[in-house]
């Protein structure tokens, strides 16, 4: 603190409640018309911001499905959850494994082709799936991977972000530690598991964060390869129950589904702050 | 750099690299080439005649009106989002970096606070903007009718703008926020006791110092934020817009998809996914080289 400014450490506060105010607020809609019922929501507008009576049954159609009162069939939230755990968790852990070993095999080996092979990986980094939608989808449906859990997470593993960051974390490891290993006889497996892994734990935990959220939020990915409802993640689940045609859309449900959706991801960040923050500024130094 | 100290072996490292090597190469380079090769031929929407057409499919590209128009929607849309993003993050970081000078526990709870729409996903935040918005029903739509603005994002291409860019700013505020605020919380204090000591106040203090010496942070997350409303917005135009009305919203990578998937011209999608290739390419190199820099400096 520099100067004492009473007026400008109340503006501070006022800028910043203002800020947190409209960041929630949509949330807060969202969430309120998850508590009503679609009538109120459709019929009264503006609907009321104070909380229906609604809340049970809107969550129970969501997550188990079935019809509504006037009729539309709404299908389960819950098998979506699933696939979107399942798939997260898949693309986070897997890109998590294979980039721990490559990462380790680039710094910690001397091999043919090693400049070639890095400069592979590095390319990946430039160019995100939604670049080349068209001729990944034709790849993963020649290979009979459409409307499965691979097909929703392997493509989206391969991608170099963490491969560069556990490498730039292995090359501030001290060399010694690689030399007292040798000593005490160690291979370079026993040195991977013994001495490396446990250093990189933070690392990894900040890295699955950042991945869990990414593979959760999948969109356009999954839009193509699935067709089957039992495949959909959420995220794209919560799309199709609006674009309805001639059925009135449900929104006590829908909404009710974007809070499903969004509360696995935001437990994530808000638990694991700490790493959440330091993955975010480390992967993108 | 490399290390001083490493290991013997003639066939671990390859296998230590196998699994990334395959993924990469199977779903990485194999598409990649797909995109350079289908960029050059031209298929009927049966895929039963393909024949070699060379550049044409990029000539048909630069001819297109929609396509530059696409072009167009794309730079506004990015540039709004950037500039929106940007200028709201700095302000709230700045005053919460403010705020931790005296009291750390309160700038915690505004940081948390402040951080979670990162997690919510491009498609959810469509379609609670959507929600809000919506003509008939929004409650936002309401409001501003009440105040004698009809808002109508179905008819008029500006507010469907308006709306893609308040659902991805909302979005992107929480990552620029932290990266701002560690910027800030970079910058030596004594800098800033220095010039207050001659008597500079807040606001010339924040021009002459913070401002330019957040400059390096600035411009990364420009970088990023722009590329963000490049290829991570598509959830968000697709639940909220379609891209319409008409093509007012349909940004690039709409248009690959629309085009690839279901117009079905797969070779003047490709020929766009090119173009958008070497559009990452040109990004990265541009953050790329000004971080070396840096470095130097």
């Amino acid at each position: 603190m520099v100067e004492k400014r009473p007026a400008l450490s109340f503006l501070s506060h006022l800028v910043l409640i203002l800020g947190v105010l409209i960041v929630a607020f949509p949330v807060y809609v969202t969430f309120i018309a998850s508590t009503q019922t679609s009538e109120q929501i459709v019929q009264n507008a503006p609907m009321s911001l104070t909380p229906g009576n609604n809340i049970t049954e809107s969550y129970k159609t969501a997550l188990f499905g079935g019809t509504t009162q006037y009729g539309s069939k709404v299908s389960a939230v819950g098998r979506m959850l699933w696939v979107s755990f399942v798939t997260a968790m898949v693309i986070a852990i897997g890109k998590i494994i294979i980039s721990l070993l490559s990462a380790f095999a680039v710094v910690y080996f001397r091999f043919p082709l090693k400049n070639l092979i890095f400069w592979m990986i590095f390319v990946t980094l430039m160019l995100p799936v939604e670049v080349r939608i068209g001729p990944t989808y034709e790849v993963v449906s020649s290979l009979g991977m459409l409307n499965s859990f691979a097909g929703l997470s392997v493509p989206l593993i391969a991608s170099a972000t963490a491969t560069f960051l556990f490498r730039q974390f292995f090359l501030t490891v001290p060399d010694e530690l690689v030399e007292a290993a040798r000593i005490d006889g160690a291979g370079p497996m026993r040195f991977f598991k013994d001495v490396l892994l446990p250093l990189s734990t933070t690392s990894i935990a900040a890295l699955f964060v950042i991945q869990f959220i990414y593979g959760w939020n999948q969109y356009l990915w999954p839009l193509l390869v699935t067709t089957h409802e039992n495949m959909y993640p959420i995220v794209m689940g919560i799309k199709q129950m609006i674009s309805g045609g001639d059925a009135a859309t449900e929104w006590n449900v829908v909404m009710a589904t974007a809070i499903l959706a969004m509360l696995p991801p935001a437990a994530v960040v808000l638990l694991m702050q700490k790493w959440f923050v330091k993955g975010l500024v480390d992967t993108e130094k | 750099m490399e290390k001083r100290v490493i290991f013997k072996s003639t066939c671990l490292p390859w296998l230590l690299i196998a699994p990334q090597m395959a993924i990469i190469l199977v779903f990485f380079f194999w598409p990649a080439g797909q995109a350079l090769y289908q960029s050059v031929l031209s298929q009927d929407a049966f895929g039963t005649s393909t024949e070699f057409v060379g550049l044409e499919n990029f000539k048909r590209l630069y001819n297109d009106a929609s396509y530059l128009a696409s072009f167009k929607t794309t730079a506004i849309f990015s540039l709004l989002v950037a500039v929106c993003g940007l200028s709201v993050a700095l302000t709230l970081a700045v005053f919460a970096d403010r705020i931790a000078d005296v009291n750390k526990w309160a700038a915690g709870f505004y940081k948390t606070l402040l951080i979670w729409p990162y997690a919510v996903a491009p498609a959810v935040a469509g379609i609670v903007w959507l929600f809000m918005f919506a003509p008939s029903i929004g409650i936002v739509s309401y409001a501003l009718r009440a105040v004698g603005f009809e808002w109508n994002h179905l008819l008029n291409g500006n507010h469907a703008m308006a709306l893609i860019v308040l659902a991805a700013v909302w979005k992107q505020v929480s990552y620029n926020f932290l990266f701002f605020l560690a910027g800030l919380q970079s910058i030596p204090k004594s800098l800033i006791e220095a010039a207050a000591i001659d008597g500079a106040g807040p606001w010339r203090r924040f021009w002459s110092i913070v401002f330019p010496l957040l400059s390096p942070t600035t411009f990364f997350l420009l970088v990023i934020n722009v590329v963000y409303a490049f290829f991570d917005t598509f959830a968000i135009v697709d639940a909220s817009t379609h891209g319409g009305p008409g093509k007012e919203t349909a940004i690039l990578v709409y248009k690959v998809y629309y085009d690839g998937f279901k117009a079905l011209d797969l070779g003047g999608s490709a020929a766009q996914s090119v173009v958008l290739m070497l559009i990452v390419i040109a990004l990265t190199v541009v953050q790329f080289r000004y971080v070396e820099k840096k470095v130097q400096y």
